[in-house]
């Protein structure tokens, strides 16, 4: 079964490629603006060989990875913090729902304001993106602690500390894991979305470099590489999941007893 | 012998939304140190609340519990807790051993101390081998012994089991029994069984509590005169074991009509006539 569905999907994504082939050559779209599969895959192999595409990679993992750092830890640290002391998540709660709903892009302006095209500017971004997404996962995850697991801990004397640590956190870790994998994504859309319109430097920047010069099939390449970062990003949050998650219900499956 | 747990007038009543239950009314007895007394009452009457206003867990609306004379108001250091719910009370994110371990890490204990102390309580309850098992590898049962395990190795003078057994099968349910008595006999501590199953409050108690309806008051209190050594297939046919139960069950039932008047509360453990 497991095989059939790899020789389906690969049969799918074959047939596609050979669609983006096909339809610019006949002429159903214009070369010029939709070049053919093969067009693309020799411009990215091209950018593969340029050291300036390497750097701009290497400018959009960083802003990621830092972005999505901060945001993990910030969110954790924060969401740990609002249900652990008593009527704080009360008096935040309604703060939150405004904040939360405000769309990350909204303060590219605010960016530019602050820190131009530098790093920060991508920061503020990304971060302002994920935080919520592991936040609202947080206060989930600590509302789902199971109460006898809660009763246990208290009976046998575990302090708030220890509780914490033994009990809320991993109680608490498939939904912040949901929340990384959720952040994870949004802070790659939030990286690449402020190289394209700030300017940072980056692949986005890159992507608006070659549509501006007319560049083509080396702008198709470099969005089929943000694809192929978002894939490899979920597949590794996927991984890092199941790992940490090994205990749990939804990863161990059934055991035989 | 001294009163190890004294439990003074307890009442208690939950508030909250809108609604005022009062689960436990007024409830008085005591428990010797190195006594195993069997609560019994009908379904819903609040045990499960008095144990844990026992425990420290929850703080009783009026009267106190006593343990060794001091004043329970948070869970105390002597008292271990063994709930009903095994899979809920034992962490799924940690081996056995671990689990075992954790209260301890608590203490003021060597890791030399708290792994001979680990050790200990597995093979009291014949688990050496299931230490590096996560408990959900195990069957109930087992589990219910790694429950019974961390409250052992815990060291406490008094041991609170809240129905521990009512969500095993019946076989494993009978070696549980014998398991718990066994400790009991070994290591000499206080241990309050709440149960709602008669057969089972018998076989197991030296004395055991019935408990009326909700509002919960102590309906009677019997010594359990059977021989110190019990095993099921002997205990449980001996024609003594069946007018105790007899007479519990003619309690509860009664407890539960709300007929027969209630027996003044500090009315001392007697033993029911021979029939």
């Amino acid at each position: 079964m497991r095989g059939l569905n790899t020789a389906l999907g690969a049969a799918g994504l074959a047939a596609f490629l050979a669609l983006g082939e096909v339809v610019p050559r006949v002429g159903i779209v214009k070369e010029a603006y939709f070049p053919p599969t093969s067009r693309i895959a020799s411009a990215f192999w091209d950018e593969l060989q340029d050291g300036a595409f390497w750097s701009a990679l290497d400018d959009t993992l960083t802003g990621w990875a830092l972005g999505l750092a901060i945001a993990v830890g910030a969110g954790i640290v924060v969401g740990v913090l609002l249900s652990v002391v008593p009527y704080l998540r009360e008096a935040t709660a309604s703060t939150i729902e405004f904040l939360r709903p405000i769309p990350s892009v909204a303060l590219i302006p605010l960016a530019v304001l602050l820190y131009g095209t530098e790093l920060r500017s991508v920061l503020l971004l990304v971060v302002y993106a994920s935080f919520w997404q592991i936040l609202i996962q947080v206060l989930y995850g600590v509302q789902d602690v199971d109460p006898v697991a809660e009763e246990t801990a208290r009976s046998y004397g575990l302090g708030t500390w220890a509780r914490v640590r033994h009990v809320l956190w991993p109680s608490a870790l498939p939904y912040v894991m949901t929340g990384v994998r959720l952040a994870a994504a949004v802070a790659l859309i939030l990286t690449i979305t402020a190289e394209l319109v700030i300017g940072a430097p980056g692949l986005g920047a890159t992507i608006m470099v070659a549509q501006t010069s007319q560049a083509v099939p080396e702008m198709y390449a470099l969005i089929v590489v943000t694809g192929l970062l978002g894939l490899l990003i979920n597949v590794g949050a996927r991984t890092v999941e199941r790992r940490a998650l090994a205990w749990h219900q939804s990863v161990r499956g059934e055991v035989a007893v | 012998m001294h009163a190890q747990l004294d439990v003074s007038g307890l009442h208690k009543v939950y508030e909250g939304s809108g609604r005022h239950v009062e689960a436990v009314r007024d409830l008085t007895f005591t428990v010797d140190a190195g006594e195993l007394v069997c609560l019994v009452g009908p379904s819903g009457c609040g045990k499960t609340t008095l144990l844990k206003c026992m425990g420290g867990l929850l703080t009783p609306t009026a009267g106190e519990v006593l343990l060794g004379g001091r004043k329970v108001s948070g869970p105390p250091p002597g008292m271990a807790f063994v709930f009903q719910e095994y899979g809920r009370s034992l962490f799924p994110w940690m081996r056995v051993g671990e689990n075992v371990e954790l209260p301890l890490k608590q203490k003021d204990l060597s890791k030399a101390r708290r792994r001979e102390l680990v050790a200990d309580a597995l093979e009291s309850v014949g688990l050496t081998e299931a230490a590096g098992a996560y408990p959900w590898q195990l069957s109930g049962g087992m589990q219910q012994r790694v429950a019974i395990a961390r409250a052992l190795a815990y060291e406490p003078e008094v041991l609170l089991m809240d129905e521990p057994f009512a969500a095993v099968d019946a076989q494993t349910r009978a070696d549980l029994e014998d398991l718990v008595r066994g400790l009991w006999r070994e290591r000499g501590i206080t241990i309050l069984f709440v149960t709602h199953d008669i057969d089972e409050a018998v076989y197991l108690g030296e004395r055991v509590v019935v408990l009326s309806a909700s509002p919960t008051v102590v309906q009677e209190q019997l010594k359990v005169d059977l021989p110190v050594e019990r095993d099921q297939l002997h205990t449980r046919v001996s024609p003594r074991f069946a007018e105790l139960r007899t007479h519990v069950y003619e309690q509860i039932q009664a407890a539960k009509r709300g007929t027969l008047p209630v027996q003044d509360r500090l009315t001392p453990s007697d033993t029911p006539p021979l029939r």
